[in-house]
C-alpha cells in the first residue's frame, strides 16, 4: 500500500530499541501472509525483525490474499506459516481444516495477550485478533449546524435530516452509502438487516430465513435511504462515497471506522470539509437497540500443515508483530483500532469504540456466511433499481444461497 | 498513393479528414486528459465539483501553491519503487516474448507444412483452448504451483504466460507461414538442407517481420495482464499492473489513485517507444503475413 | 512433412498447452461433476473481541471420514449444469408453465444468474464484433488515403486504446462518463438533460460498456486491416477503375474480397474475446446492470468462500458456447483449409 515504505520505516525504529536477537527463536521458518494495509504492514515489518541467521521470516501483503492463503496453506509443509485474516475470512481456512489451534502455544508464550484477543472456536484457540473495526456515521458538524439539526442516532433521524438538508439547499444529496453492487451493497443489507433485529438463518442450521419482515424492512430503509443518495449510489464503493464527503457533497455516512484517520487528511480537502467532519457511533433501525452494523477483527492464524518447530517460531514471531510497545509510536497508534494491550483510542477511533461498546453484533463467523453473502450482493440490484418487489428479490437471495449451499455440502 | 489522393473529390476528401480527427480525438483524448490530469491532487482529477477544476486546477493550486504537482510521480517512483515493478515487468516481457516466439515458430512453421487432416484439427483445438476464460485456469494453478513450491516466482508467471497466449501466437504465425511459398524451403531441401536447417536458413529470415508483429501482440499481452500476475507472482515479484492495482486501495483502505494514475502515465511510456519504434515493422509484419490466410 | 519431423517441431508448444491449458481443462470439467462433501455441522461456542456466541462450524473429523470414502468428492454428473447457478432446467420449466406471453417469460428468465449473464455477453459480442470491424476497417482505409508523413503518426494514435492497461483505462472513462465529469457533462449538455447520468441506468451502461468495447478494440482490427491495405494489387485496383468503378465498388469488389481472411482472423478472435467480456464491468462498476459469464466466475471464485464447483461449471458451459458461437467461421476455415491441402 501507499504507506508501506514509511509505515516499514517508522515500526523498525520502534523495534530497534527492542531488538533481541531472533525475538527468544531459535531456528524455524516463518511465512506470512495478508491484506496491504498500513496497520498489517506494520504487523508484517515487526515480526520481520525477527529474522535471524537460522530464522527466516518473510512476507507477502497483497489485496489478493483471500486468493492466495487457502491454496498455500493446503500444501504439506505449507507454504505460509501464518494468515492475517479477518472474522470473515478465517471462516474459509476452518472450513478446509488448515489451520491449528493455538491453545499449547498461548499458555507457553501468550503472556502479553489480553484474553479478548483470543478467539476461540468451540473452545480451541484458533487466532490472535490485534485490530477492531466497524461502520459507524461520519457527519458534517458544520452542515448538520446550519440546518439547526442532532446529530441522528436512528437511520429514521438520517432520513428526516436528510429531507432537511436538501430542502434547505444544503446539500442535494446529502446522504453518502457504499452501496455499490456486489460486496458493499450486500454489507450494508447485513447491517440493516441486523439492526432490524435479523438473523441469516434459522438457529443452528444452513437454512436461510433473509425473506422475512425484518429483511423487508431493512430493504425498504436502505431504498428510502437511497433516494437521497447520488443516482449512481450502485456504482459507489468506499473509494468513491468518500470521495464525495472530501468534495462536500455528502454530509451523512454510514462509513470504515478503517477510513476514518484518513478521511479529510487527503490532499486539496476544502477547508470546511475538514473544519466539519466529525464521527459517532453506529445508528439504530427500526426503533431496536442493536445498532445496524458489524463487528469486525483482524487477526492471525498458524498454519497446521507444519512442523511444530516452525509453529512455534511463527508465533513468537507474530507475538513480536503485535508487541505493545509498538502502539507508543503515534503514527502507528493511528492506523488502526488497535486491540493490544495499553491502546489508548485515538479521536479517529470513537466510532469503532462506540460501536463496540453499543453492542454492535459481530460479523457472524458461519461457515456458510460467505455465500449467503455473495447471494445478497448478486440478487438485490433489482430491488434497489426499482424492477422487483422487497420480498422478490429475497426470495431471489434465498433461491440463489440455496443452490450455491447445496452445491457445497451445507444443504442437502 | 498521393497521386490517386488528389484524383478524390473535394467532399470525400473532407468527410475522410473529418472522420479521421474525430477518431484521432477518440482514440488520443482520454489518454491526454489523463496525462494532463496525472499532474494534479485527486480532489482535481476527479474534480466532483465542477470538471474545470481538472483544467485549472483550483484544489492543487491550494495545496500546492501552482496548478501542477509531480507528486503523484514521486510517490510512486520513490516513495513506493515503482521502478522495481518495472524491472519486473521487463524481465517477464522479455522471456515471455522470447519463449513464445520460439516454441510459437516451430510449431506453427510445422503446421503450416503439414498437409495432413490432424493440422486442422490442432489449430480447432489451440482456438478452443483458447477460450478458457483466464482466471478459472490460474485458479487450477494456484494449488499445483504451492505444492510444487514454484509459485510466486518470476519463471512461473512466464511459462504460464507463455502457454495461455500459444494459441494466439500459433494462430499468428500460422498464417504468417501459409503466406511464405513452399517452394522455398522444399528447394533447399534438395539442396541437402534438414528440415530444420531449411526452417532456420531459409524461412526465418524471410519471415522476420512476422515474427516481430506477433512478438509486439504477446507483448502487449504479458505487459497488460493482469489474471495471472497478480494473483501468481509474490509481492516482492510483483509487476507494474497488480502494482498498480494495489495503488487504488480496497473497501476498507485508502488506497492514492493519484499514484495510480502517474504509474499508469509512466507505463504507457516504453509503449509509446516500443510502437514508434516497430511501427514499420507491424505493418509490413502484418503485410507478409495473414493476407491470403 | 513427415509425421516425425512434424512431431518435433510441435513437441515444445503442444507441451506447454498440455500443462498449462489441458490440464487445467480436465481438472475443472472434473470439478464440476464431483461436488464438495457435505459438511458435517456441528454447533460451538465462538469466543472474540466482542464477546461469545453461539454458532454452527464443520466437524472436520466426521467431514474428514467423509473425505477419505471417497476423494475425489460426491459424484453428480450433469445436477450442476442444470441447477439454478447456471442453466436452472427446473426454475426454466416453471416459468414457462407460469407466464402467459413472451415478455413475462423473457423477464422471468432474465432473473435467473445465467440467463442474465447470457443476455448482455450476447447482446455485447454481436454489436461489439461487427462495429469494432467496420470502425477498424474504415480508419485503415481513411488513413491508408492521406499523405504518407503522417500515416506514422496517426498509426501511433490510434493504437492508444488498446496499450492502455484496461485495469485503469476503464477506470479513468469510468470517471469521465460520471454525470459530473468531462464526457458526462458534454453529454448531458447535447441531451440538453441536465440530470442525465449514464450509471444509474441500465440501457445506458450497456451503450457505455458496448462503445468502451468498441472503442478499445477498434485499434486491434485497424492495424490487422491497414496491413492488408498495403497488399491490395494496384494492377487489379486501377483495371476497376478503367472500367469505371465507383469508388464504393472498388471497395465492395476489390478490396474487400482481398481482405476477408483477414476479416475471418479478427472476427475470430474478436467474437471469442467479446464473449469472455470481463474487464469493462469491473472496471466500470457496472454489476447492477451488466453482468456477464466470466464475471459470474470471478464472483464464483472471489467472494468470502470460494465456489469452484460453481465456477468449474461456468467455465465448462462458456467453452461450449465459444465453440458454437465460432463453428460457422470454422466450417469456413475448415473449406479453405481443404482447399489448399
Amino acid at each position: 500500500m501507499f504507506l508501506r515504505n514509511t509505515v516499514a520505516a517508522a515500526a523498525l525504529v520502534v523495534s530497534a530499541g527492542a531488538a533481541f536477537a531472533g525475538c527468544g527463536i531459535t531456528d524455524g521458518r516463518v511465512s506470512i501472509v495478508g491484506n496491504e494495509f498500513p496497520a498489517i504492514q506494520t504487523v508484517g515489518a515487526n515480526a520481520v525483525a525477527c529474522a535471524g541467521d537460522s530464522v527466516e521470516v518473510t512476507t507477502n501483503l497483497t489485496a489478493d490474499h483471500q486468493s492466495i492463503n487457502l491454496p498455500g496453506m493446503q500444501g504439506d509443509p505449507a507454504e505460509y506459516t501464518s494468515a492475517i485474516i479477518a472474522n470473515s475470512s478465517i471462516v474459509a481456512l476452518m472450513n478446509n481444516d488448515v489451520i491449528r489451534p493455538l491453545d499449547d502455544l498461548i499458555a507457553k508464550h501468550g503472556g502479553d495477550l489480553k484474553k479478548n484477543q483470543i478467539i476461540t472456536i468451540g473452545g480451541n484457540a484458533m487466532a490472535v485478533a490485534f485490530m477492531a473495526n466497524a461502520q459507524h456515521l461520519v457527519y458534517r458538524s458544520d452542515l448538520l449546524e446550519a440546518a439547526g439539526l442532532e446529530v441522528p442516532t436512528t437511520y429514521e433521524e438520517m432520513l428526516s435530516a436528510a429531507k432537511v438538508l436538501r430542502e434547505k439547499g444544503l446539500s442535494e444529496n446529502p446522504v453518502g452509502g457504499a452501496y455499490k453492487a456486489g460486496w458493499n451493497l450486500a454489507q450494508e443489507f447485513n447491517n440493516m438487516f441486523l439492526g432490524m433485529g435479523g438473523s441469516h438463518f434459522k438457529a443452528g442450521s444452513a437454512e436461510p430465513s433473509v425473506n422475512s419482515e425484518a429483511g423487508v424492512k431493512a430493504l425498504e430503509m436502505m431504498k428510502a435511504l437511497s433516494e437521497y443518495m447520488n443516482p449512481d449510489f450502485l456504482t459507489h464503493d468506499s473509494n468513491a462515497t468518500n470521495a464525495e464527503y472530501r468534495a462536500g457533497n455528502v454530509a451523512l455516512m454510514n462509513m470504515w471506522g478503517s477510513r476514518a484517520a484518513t478521511l479529510v487528511t487527503a490532499e486539496g480537502v476544502p477547508q470546511d470539509v475538514v473544519d466539519g467532519f466529525a464521527i459517532a457511533g453506529p445508528m439504530t433501525v427500526g426503533g431496536g437497540d442493536t445498532p445496524a452494523s458489524t463487528l469486525w477483527w483482524d487477526g492471525w492464524t498458524v498454519a497446521k500443515n507444519i512442523s511444530d518447530e516452525d509453529a512455534e517460531a511463527t508465533f513468537l514471531a507474530m507475538m513480536n508483530g503485535i508487541r505493545p510497545e509498538m502502539i507508543q509510536d503515534d503514527d502507528v497508534a493511528t492506523q488502526a483500532v488497535w486491540l493490544i494491550d495499553g491502546y489508548e483510542p485515538t479521536p479517529a477511533a470513537v466510532g469503532v469504540y462506540a460501536a463496540a461498546q453499543s453492542g454492535t453484533i459481530p460479523y457472524p463467523m458461519l461457515p456458510y456466511m460467505g455465500l449467503m453473502h455473495t447471494a445478497l450482493g448478486a440478487e438485490l440490484t433489482d430491488f434497489m433499481q426499482g424492477n422487483e418487489t422487497a420480498e422478490q428479490a429475497l426470495a431471489d437471495v434465498e433461491a440463489a444461497y440455496v443452490a450455491s449451499a447445496k452445491e457445497n455440502g451445507f444443504l442437502q | 498513393m498521393a497521386s490517386k489522393a488528389q484524383r478524390k473529390p473535394l467532399t470525400l476528401q473532407l468527410a475522410l479528414v473529418a472522420f479521421l480527427i474525430v477518431w484521432l480525438i477518440a482514440a488520443a483524448f482520454p489518454f491526454l486528459w489523463t496525462l494532463w490530469g496525472s499532474f494534479k491532487v485527486e480532489l482535481d482529477f476527479f474534480s466532483i465539483n465542477d470538471w474545470t477544476n481538472a483544467l485549472t486546477g483550483d484544489r492543487t493550486e491550494q495545496t500546492y501553491g501552482r496548478p501542477f504537482t509531480g507528486a503523484g510521480y514521486y510517490g510512486a517512483w520513490i516513495q513506493e519503487e515503482f521502478w522495481r515493478a518495472t524491472i519486473n515487468t521487463f524481465i517477464v516481457c522479455f522471456f515471455v516474448v522470447c519463449t513464445s516466439l520460439t516454441i510459437g515458430t516451430l510449431g506453427a512453421y510445422a503446421l503450416s507444412r503439414s498437409g495432413h487432416n490432424y493440422v486442422f484439427w490442432l489449430l480447432i483445438i489451440a482456438l478452443i483452448f483458447r477460450a478458457m476464460p483466464p482466471i478459472t485456469l490460474v485458479s487450477g494453478y494456484l494449488p499445483v504451483f504451492f505444492d510444487w513450491n514454484i509459485w510466486g516466482y518470476l519463471p512461473t508467471a512466464i511459462i504460464a504466460l507463455v502457454a495461455i497466449n500459444q494459441p494466439f501466437t500459433l494462430w499468428m504465425l500460422h498464417s504468417f507461414f501459409m503466406k511464405i511459398p513452399k517452394d522455398l524451403d522444399e528447394s533447399a531441401k534438395v539442396d541437402g538442407c534438414t528440415q530444420f536447417q531449411a526452417f532456420w536458413h531459409v524461412i526465418i529470415p524471410v519471415m522476420w517481420p512476422g515474427v516481430i508483429t506477433t512478438g509486439l501482440f504477446s507483448f502487449l499481452l504479458a505487459y497488460n495482464d493482469f489474471a495471472v500476475t497478480a494473483l501468481v507472482l509474490s509481492e516482492s515479484n510483483r509487476t507494474m499492473i497488480p502494482e498498480i492495482a494495489a495503488f487504488l486501495g480496497t473497501t476498507q483502505t485508502e488506497g492514492n489513485v493519484m499514484f495510480a494514475v502517474a504509474a499508469v502515465v509512466s507505463a504507457t511510456v516504453p509503449l509509446f517507444i516500443l510502437v514508434m519504434f516497430f511501427q514499420r515493422q507491424i505493418v509490413s509484419g502484418l503485410t507478409a503475413g495473414a493476407v491470403k490466410g | 512433412m513427415k509425421h516425425k519431423t512434424f512431431f518435433w517441431f510441435f513437441l515444445p508448444t503442444a507441451a506447454a498447452m498440455l500443462v498449462f491449458i489441458f490440464a487445467p481443462i480436465v481438472s475443472v470439467v472434473m470439478q464440476s461433476v464431483f461436488l464438495p462433501h457435505e459438511a458435517v455441522l456441528v454447533e460451538v461456542e465462538n469466543c472474540g473481541p466482542f464477546g461469545c456466541t453461539t454458532e454452527t462450524a464443520i466437524d472436520q473429523e466426521a467431514t474428514d471420514r467423509l473425505r477419505d470414502a471417497s476423494p475425489l468428492g460426491r459424484f453428480s454428473g450433469l445436477e450442476l449444469y442444470f441447477d439454478r447457478s447456471n442453466l436452472a432446467s427446473a426454475e426454466v420449466a416453471e416459468i414457462w408453465r407460469t407466464t402467459e406471453s413472451w415478455g413475462a417469460f423473457g423477464s422471468e428468465l432474465y432473473d435467473l444468474p445465467f440467463y442474465r449473464a447470457m443476455a448482455f455477453t450476447l447482446t455485447y459480442t454481436f454489436t461489439v464484433t461487427p462495429l469494432l470491424i467496420a470502425l477498424g476497417f474504415f480508419i485503415a482505409v481513411a488513413v491508408n488515403s492521406v499523405t504518407r508523413q503522417i500515416r506514422g503518426f496517426l498509426i501511433f494514435f490510434s493504437l492508444l486504446p488498446m496499450i492502455v492497461t484496461p485495469l485503469v483505462g476503464s477506470l479513468i472513462l469510468f470517471w469521465m462518463i460520471d454525470a459530473r465529469g468531462v464526457l458526462g457533462n458534454l453529454i448531458s449538455y447535447l441531451a440538453n438533460d441536465p440530470g442525465l447520468s449514464l450509471k444509474a441506468s441500465t440501457p445506458l451502461m450497456w451503450i457505455s460498456l458496448i462503445v468502451y468495447g468498441i472503442w478499445s478494440s477498434a485499434p486491434f482490427a485497424f492495424v490487422v486491416f491497414y496491413a492488408g491495405l498495403q497488399t491490395v494489387p494496384q494492377d487489379t485496383l486501377e483495371s476497376a477503375q478503367i472500367d469505371g468503378a465507383t469508388r464504393a465498388q472498388q471497395i465492395r469488389y476489390v478490396i474487400v474480397p482481398h481482405l476477408m481472411p483477414l476479416i475471418t482472423f479478427v472476427a475470430l478472435i474478436q467474437l471469442m474475446d467479446n464473449f469472455r467480456v470481463f474487464e469493462p464491468i469491473v472496471g466500470f462498476n457496472a454489476e447492477a446492470h451488466a453482468r456477464s459469464l466470466s464475471w459470474k466466475i470471478f464472483n464464483d471464485l472471489t467472494g468470502e468462500t470460494q465456489q469452484l464447483s460453481a465456477a468449474a461449471t461456468t467455465s465448462v458451459l462458456t467453452i461450449l458456447c465459444v465453440a458454437l458461437l465460432l463453428s460457422p467461421v470454422l466450417v469456413r476455415t475448415w473449406r479453405d483449409f481443404r482447399g489448399k491441402a
